[in-house]
């Protein structure tokens, strides 16, 4: 098949799973809706998530993971999609510090996401067409709140866990602020209390590419087939940058030349950093819905966790129970060291039992994905002790 | 790990830990609030949490050291005393601790005062270097002292601010706190006579420990 095709069938394949997944699912009727920051309920809702491993007869070791922003409940097994390995096979698995042999692990996709919960190419129930930019604009608050529903609908009173990286971890905090007695343990990283100016900046740059696409028609692209493809992929490509360290680039591509051995004079992409960002843009075009990009993106943006507290972060946390582990990497500059910090501050202001690591790597913001061996030997103690505290053997 | 086996590294703890700690953690009230900067692999606030049932927190600089709490499940705050402490809220904990690391500080007043702002007591464990060892090395050598336990040149010790028993207590009148208990331990770890006067302290006390409050 030629590579067009392949692209073709797998954007298909993208498409159907946000109506139908290869995954589980649970709906809710629109008698049941989730009521959205934005002030409109959007019901009916689906929520696709997986699951790993045993709930125990107590329902006390269900750990919660959430991903992000174009990340999918897709956690330890292969995707769907793609067909390449689970996201976060590092971390979770039998024996792995996130435990399957031992903890029941819990992911679903974000409401405004594409792989299968309730985003904008789901069907509108009061027009039979997919929303596109007709859902109300979706919050980290919406996100949790959707994630307590299926919680609920698990019957699970109490989370061992919420862990997640990155807009993953802004989840776990947004968990741990409005739902403190439900979360027995907590692990952001990499993560915020608060979207910075400089990330809603290159947030916007992203939107912008997709909105300047003549593909995307303002949001109404699913009715003719024509996708945003070029918008998108100039999106990710930019975001792509963001997520590695200067010095990883340099390590990785330096100045070397992809498959020549000297410069074309032309605008073809003579460099292997310009191949390897290319290629990113295109392959994530197959599996990412522009619409969801715009969707999640803003949810990051709005995040300020403070905010809801008169101003105070250490307010956001007063009193709380919860055990928390944060951890930063000192080459992250899109959530810096000193994110983190501001929150571990506002923990021991509100005198909670918190851990921090700052963990040195040049992987820069996506080391929390890959295979640091601190990241993993950090979370495989802390978890340990928490399930000791729990009572879990 | 098997309760038996836990039980053994409890006494292996106890059996392992320095005498200075030991000491320490007898100062501690039990199920106190305690704060431990420079926790170091994080002894002292095992020690204080199995043996006291203290709530222990720790501060440590290094990554290795963090994380070897984190692993212990011990809460440890990678930070730095001359920079952090000042982010603590006020009366947060019972008993900040700093044992051998005020000689390393770069502000050891600005530290010590942030101690007595964040826990009613600090307790603080240091070096003296009024020791009679140090001052015969200075006095005939002509050279910085170099010990068994003060093992570094003076070109790459990580102690920037030694000072003596007298200094120390010195220090503590000047920002206004109270001692309520100061223990003076030899080179073996047994304290020198309590009733001893303080020349005597001051010579023979190879570390000092001082229990302080903050006066009201």
């Amino acid at each position: 098949m030629p590579s067009e095709e392949i692209a073709k069938s797998a954007s298909a394949a993208a498409h159907l799973e946000a109506e139908t997944p290869r995954s589980l699912v649970v709906r809710f009727p629109e008698s049941d809706p989730l009521m959205m920051d934005a002030g409109v309920p959007v019901g009916p809702l689906q929520i696709a998530y997986q699951t790993y491993g045993t709930l125990n007869a107590a329902k006390s070791n269900a750990v919660l993971i959430c991903h992000a922003l174009t990340g999918d409940q897709h956690v330890a097994n292969e995707h769907p999609v793609t067909g390449k390995s689970g996201w976060w096979e590092t971390m979770v698995g039998p024996g792995k510090p996130i435990d399957t042999d031992r903890y029941f692990i819990i992911c679903s996709n974000v409401i405004g996401g594409c792989m299968g919960t309730t985003g904008p190419a789901s069907i509108n129930p009061s027009t039979g067409l997919p929303y596109g930019l007709d859902l109300p604009v979706v919050t980290i608050k919406d996100m949790v709140r959707a994630q307590a529903k299926l919680v609920d609908y698990l019957g699970i009173d109490t989370l061992f866990c919420v862990a997640g990286g990155s807009m993953g971890g802004m989840q776990v905090l947004q968990w741990a602020a409005l739902y403190p007695d439900r979360v027995f343990s907590a692990i952001p990283i990499a993560a915020a209390a608060r979207h910075s100016s400089q990330n809603i900046a290159f947030h916007e740059v992203g939107r912008q590419a997709v909105m300047a696409d003549p593909d995307w028609q303002a949001g109404r692209y699913y009715e003719n087939g024509l996708k945003p493809s070029k918008g998108l992929a100039v999106a990710r490509m930019a975001a792509h940058i963001t997520y590695m360290s200067d010095e990883a680039l340099h390590r990785k591509f330096g100045r070397k030349l992809q498959d020549r051995s000297a410069p074309t004079f032309s605008f073809d992409a003579d460099f292997q950093i310009e191949s390897y960002l290319r290629h990113q843009g295109s392959s994530f075009v197959e599996r990412f819905d522009a619409n969801s990009y715009l969707y999640v993106t803003r949810a990051m943006d709005y995040f300020d966790l403070a905010a809801d507290y008169g101003g105070s972060l250490a307010q956001a946390f007063k009193g709380t129970k919860t055990r928390f582990c944060v951890v930063s990497f000192t080459s992250d500059w899109l959530f810096p060291t000193s994110d983190s910090r501001a929150v571990v501050h506002a923990l021991n202001a509100g005198g909670a039992s918190v851990s921090f690591v700052e963990i040195e790597t040049d992987k820069g913001h996506d080391a929390f994905l890959l295979d640091v061996p601190e990241l993993l030997s950090t979370t495989r103690g802390f978890l340990g002790a928490a399930a000791r505290a729990r009572g879990l053997a | 790990m098997t309760e038996a086996q836990r039980h053994l590294s409890d006494e292996a703890i106890r059996a392992d830990a320095r005498v200075d700690l030991l000491l320490i953690a007898d100062m501690v009230q039990r199920n106190a609030r305690v704060l431990d900067v420079g926790c170091g692999d994080g002894t002292l606030l095992r020690l204080l949490s199995e043996q006291r049932g203290v709530d222990a927190r720790g501060m440590e600089l290094s990554q290795r050291g963090v994380n070897d709490c984190v692993a212990k499940g011990l809460s440890v705050i990678q930070g730095d005393a001359d920079v952090d402490l000042q982010d603590y809220p006020d009366d947060g904990f019972d008993y900040v601790i700093l044992s051998q690391t005020l000689q390393a500080t770069r502000h050891p007043r600005r530290v010590l005062e942030h101690m007595l702002r964040i826990g009613r007591h600090a307790i603080v464990s240091f070096p003296n270097f009024g020791h009679w060892r140090i001052r015969t090395q200075l006095m005939f050598k002509g050279r910085m002292p170099v010990t068994e336990n003060l093992s570094y040149t003076w070109y790459d010790t990580p102690n920037i601010h030694f000072c003596t028993i007298r200094d120390f207590v010195g220090l503590v009148n000047d920002i206004g706190a109270r001692i309520e208990r100061g223990v003076a331990l030899d080179r073996y770890g047994a304290p020198v006579r309590v009733n001893a006067p303080w020349w005597v302290w001051n010579m023979f006390g190879e570390q000092g420990v001082f229990l302080l409050k903050r006066k009201d």
